[in-house]
């Protein structure tokens, strides 16, 4: 039974990588920007939501009250005020600042948290299993993050194909010229698009800092799994990238499985193989 | 009217006082280890591979429009190559310095094969990839250490030379060939006739950066070209620190972090550029290293800065304000009116600058 | 109700320069026709108007007052409403949704999205379809519609009968007529000289980025206006 526990263990830490991805997915598929910096971000709500956890003593789930609403801003202003001018034809501007990025919020982090290693505590909940049949059992927290995920996702389906700022996304995103014509702020709408992108973030980097440790130099490992996920899911398809989320976490564990050593490796290889195969990704977004 | 005669020529009286400047520049430094000042010694060694790193990624990027995020998987690999070599082959280190760039450049012809599939902004996080998979598989070699690396065998470093000051000079002596090297060959290769290719490349396609079915062959030999330079530097990188581990072998923050924002803040696209982005990167670092990793966080926000609001870079601002081109690639037309002798600068391909 | 004016205006790609010093008064009420061969600068003087392209901000005035230089966004809640060339719909967003997207520039008005489908019924039955599933009349239908759901005082048709039937034609050019008449201006691009001479009561011929005719439509001659059209 040992292959199913691998399986389930795989399955949910896909979720993870889903969580991760979703974020990049959503600024990609809106404004076609590769934001270097998602990983970053993602370790940037961990210290953020630590350090609201230090300070006022609320519990990490708490402090997400302070932390999405504050990543909703960061995102809306560094999308208004610097990212909107990047965009364009040529692909280095948008590269660059976002590399950029990457750098300041990695050593601003490292100047103002020290390169220890954290993690934030829920208590009981983190080490809670739930048990199938005999001698299987699986995480209640990786549970709870599959299903962020799977709500996550739902909710930004809901957004997309419910509400006039979702027609505006997907309008922009076919033709920013013709959403101008008819009368549409590409610019707010881009700025409200990265806000959303770093509300995701921001669910994602608490969850994620209560499930392993992090620290400042953690972001560039989760922006390659949140990539790698994004790709093999095919781009701009927000079903694919969990798809692809979770082929990442099912080659985790069964490399895992095979040899500690050789868990993160197996995502890579894998990724590397769907690359040679489907270098489109299992759902392409239609071409138009 | 008389008939107008021109010259086509590519000298430009500022590329010939530049060309001056860095040929002193280069033989003071010839005369450097005379005084035997050893810590400057070590400090031109890094400025110049780096340099060269970074004339590298000028060639790749700027021209050829394949942005890159993971050269650092050049620059480890060439320096396990030449640990390998040295370790386990028996070859004496400065032989393996070129053997090591022929391994990095053969590695890189699958590499490019795949990644090319991947388009732009894709392009460079799958590099990136790339890399982590090599330090991950440097991890799993026990014969090169594993996860703790290796040091260069003592018979080895005694065969660079008997004594410690004799193996600084033949650094000091291959890092500046090295760097002169790597200006020649990317101010040469501009000049041939796949310059020009190269510049309409630069021009037109950095837009969409994916690789047409016509420039595919040309990106991949200067995508393999570039790999295989940036192997033996790296080569001659960890030969200078005797010492090399996965992790520091590939570490894209010192490598290629570094690079990109040296190149990016000098002036992308143009040869200079990186001998201005050097000069910023070493004071920022020499003058604020005091202070932990701010250096960073400024060579960031400049790099920030420098995209938004003079993409040309440094070396841009000053080339556009004064009009001097040390290294003049573009071939010049010279009316010879009677009238007006004025030399219009008529560059075969558009030069202007997309904002 | 609004007039469109342009005073010298000029409007550049990099270093070329597209159009150089147009004066095009587009009078409240009134159909306009701009017609010109191909490079001749009818869709960068649309594209201008726009705001799509940055202009200085006197070169154009809406009602007297300068209007250059505003974001497009801007330019279309005052009013101004385009039916882009190649119709341009949002392959991502249904019929209806494409219709919709009209509304966002919140101007009130006569139309609403039951006039359109009365005006073009066919929508209706398809309003759950992908917009580019229709065809190329149809398609035409949305993005008129959806530049009438932004209820605009001045409409732009940029080329609309490209590649559509005669018969279809008929039709666009039938909702065009009626349109005028409810005291729309319209300005419309086309290449079919005849027939934009025959809607308009206002002729500009464009040559080269130039003004190279204009005038009242009853008072120009064909003739003329080949003369004009191909610079003999």
């Amino acid at each position: 039974m040992d292959w199913i526990a691998t399986l389930l263990q795989g399955l949910l830490l896909g979720g993870v990588y889903a969580l991760f991805a979703i974020g990049l997915s959503l600024v990609f598929g809106v404004m076609r920007l590769v934001n270097i910096a998602h990983g970053d971000m993602i370790v940037l709500a961990g210290f953020v939501s630590f350090a609201v956890v230090e300070v006022l003593g609320l519990g990490p789930i708490l402090s997400l009250a302070i932390v999405l609403p504050l990543f909703f801003a960061f995102g809306y202003v560094l999308q208004l005020a610097v990212l909107n001018r990047t965009l364009g034809d040529d692909l280095l501007p948008p590269m660059i600042v976002t590399f950029g990025l990457a750098i300041v919020i990695q050593n601003g982090l490292l100047q103002s948290f020290a390169a220890d290693s954290r993690k934030l505590s829920l208590g009981e909940v983190e080490t809670a299993s739930i048990a199938l049949g005999t001698d299987i059992a699986v995480g209640v927290y990786p549970l709870i993050i599959f299903a962020t995920a799977i709500v996550t996702i739902l909710a930004l389906q809901a957004l997309f194909y419910g509400t006039k700022i979702g027609r505006e996304f997907r309008a922009t995103s076919d033709d920013p010229e013709a959403a101008r014509l008819m009368g549409i702020n590409t610019k707010r709408v881009f700025a409200v698009a990265t806000g959303v992108a770093l509300v995701v973030i921001g669910i994602a980097g608490v969850l994620m800092a209560i499930r392993t440790t992090f620290d400042p130099l953690s972001g560039p490992v989760r922006l390659l799994f949140a990539f790698e996920a994004v790709i093999i899911g095919g781009l701009g398809n927000i079903w694919g990238t969990l798809l692809g989320g979770v082929t990442l976490g099912l080659a985790q564990a069964i490399g895992g499985a095979i040899d500690p050593q050789f868990q993160v490796m197996a995502g890579h290889l894998v990724f590397l193989a769907i690359l040679i195969v489907r270098p489109r990704g299992f759902f392409p977004k239609v071409a138009h | 009217m008389t008939q107008p005669s021109y010259r086509i020529e590519r000298a430009t009286r500022s590329s010939t006082i530049g060309l001056a400047v860095l040929g002193l520049g280069l033989i003071g430094l010839l005369l450097l280890p005379l005084t035997g000042d050893r810590a400057t010694m070590r400090l031109i060694v890094e400025i110049a591979y780096f340099l060269a790193l970074a004339q590298m990624w000028n060639l790749l990027a700027g021209y050829a429009g394949l942005l890159s995020v993971g050269q650092h998987a050049f620059i480890g690999f060439g320096g396990y190559m030449l640990f390998a070599l040295v370790a386990h082959a028996g070859f004496s280190p400065i032989y393996s310095l070129p053997i090591a760039g022929l391994l990095s450049g053969l590695i890189s012809i699958p590499v490019a094969i795949l990644m090319f599939r991947l388009s732009g902004p894709y392009f460079a996080i799958g590099t990136w990839v790339v890399a982590e998979v090599f330090k991950l598989a440097f991890f799993e070699v026990p014969a090169l250490g594993g996860g703790s690396g290796m040091s260069l065998p003592l018979q080895a470093v005694r065969d660079i030379a008997p004594s410690a000051q004799g193996r600084e000079l033949i650094i000091y002596i291959s890092a500046l060939a090295i760097a002169v090297a790597s200006v020649v060959a990317v101010y040469a290769l501009l000049r041939s006739r796949y310059g020009l290719a190269l510049t309409a490349i630069r021009d037109s396609e950095r837009a969409s950066a994916s690789v047409g079915v016509d420039t595919f062959r040309l990106k991949l030999g200067v995508f393999v070209a570039v790999a295989a330079f940036t192997g033996m530097i790296g080569a001659l990188i960890f030969l200078q620190k005797l010492r090399i581990s996965p992790v520091a072998a590939f570490d894209v923050m010192e490598w290629s972090a570094a690079i990109i924002f040296i190149v990016v803040i000098g002036g992308i696209g143009r040869i200079e550029g990186p001998f201005v982005g050097i000069a910023i990167f070493f004071l920022l670092r020499e003058t604020t290293s005091d202070f932990g990793a701010w250096y960073l966080i400024l060579l960031g926000l400049l790099a920030i800065a420098i995209m938004l609001f003079a993409r040309q870079g440094i070396w841009g601002l000053i080339a556009d304000r004064y009009r001097i081109n040390v290294f003049p690639v573009e071939r010049q037309v010279h009316l010879d009116d009677h009238r007006q002798r004025q030399a219009s600068s008529t560059s075969l391909t558009p030069t202007s600058e997309k904002h | 109700m609004s007039t469109i004016e342009t005073r010298g205006l000029t409007a550049h790609y990099g270093d070329f320069q597209a159009l150089f010093g147009l004066d095009v008064t587009l009078r409240s009420g009134e159909t306009t026709a701009i017609i010109g061969a191909n490079g001749a600068g009818k869709s960068t003087f649309m594209k201008a108007i726009t705001g799509l392209i940055k202009t200085a901000p006197d070169m154009i005035h809406i009602d007297g007052a300068p209007a250059g230089g505003r974001d497009a966004h801007t330019i279309i809640s005052q009013g101004i409403a385009m039916v882009p060339e190649g119709r341009r719909l949002f392959p991502s967003l249904s019929v209806e949704e494409n219709l919709l997207i009209g509304t966002h520039a919140k101007r009130s008005g006569p139309w609403s999205l039951d006039r359109v489908y009365d005006v073009f019924p066919v929508l209706k039955e398809r309003r759950r379809l992908s917009g580019t599933s229709l065809s190329g009349g149809q398609q035409q239908m949305v993005a008129i519609g959806r530049a009438l759901l932004s209820n605009p005082t001045t409409l732009l048709c940029d080329e609309i009968s490209l590649g559509l039937a005669p018969v279809v034609i008929e039709e666009l050019y039938r909702t065009i007529a009626e349109l005028r008449s409810e005291g729309l201006s319209i300005v419309i691009v086309e290449q079919d000289v005849a027939r934009a001479v025959r809607v308009a009561d206002q002729v500009y011929c464009f040559m080269e980025g130039r003004v190279s005719l204009s005038g009242a439509a009853q008072d120009i001659a064909l003739e003329d206006i080949r003369n004009a059209y191909f610079g003999i």
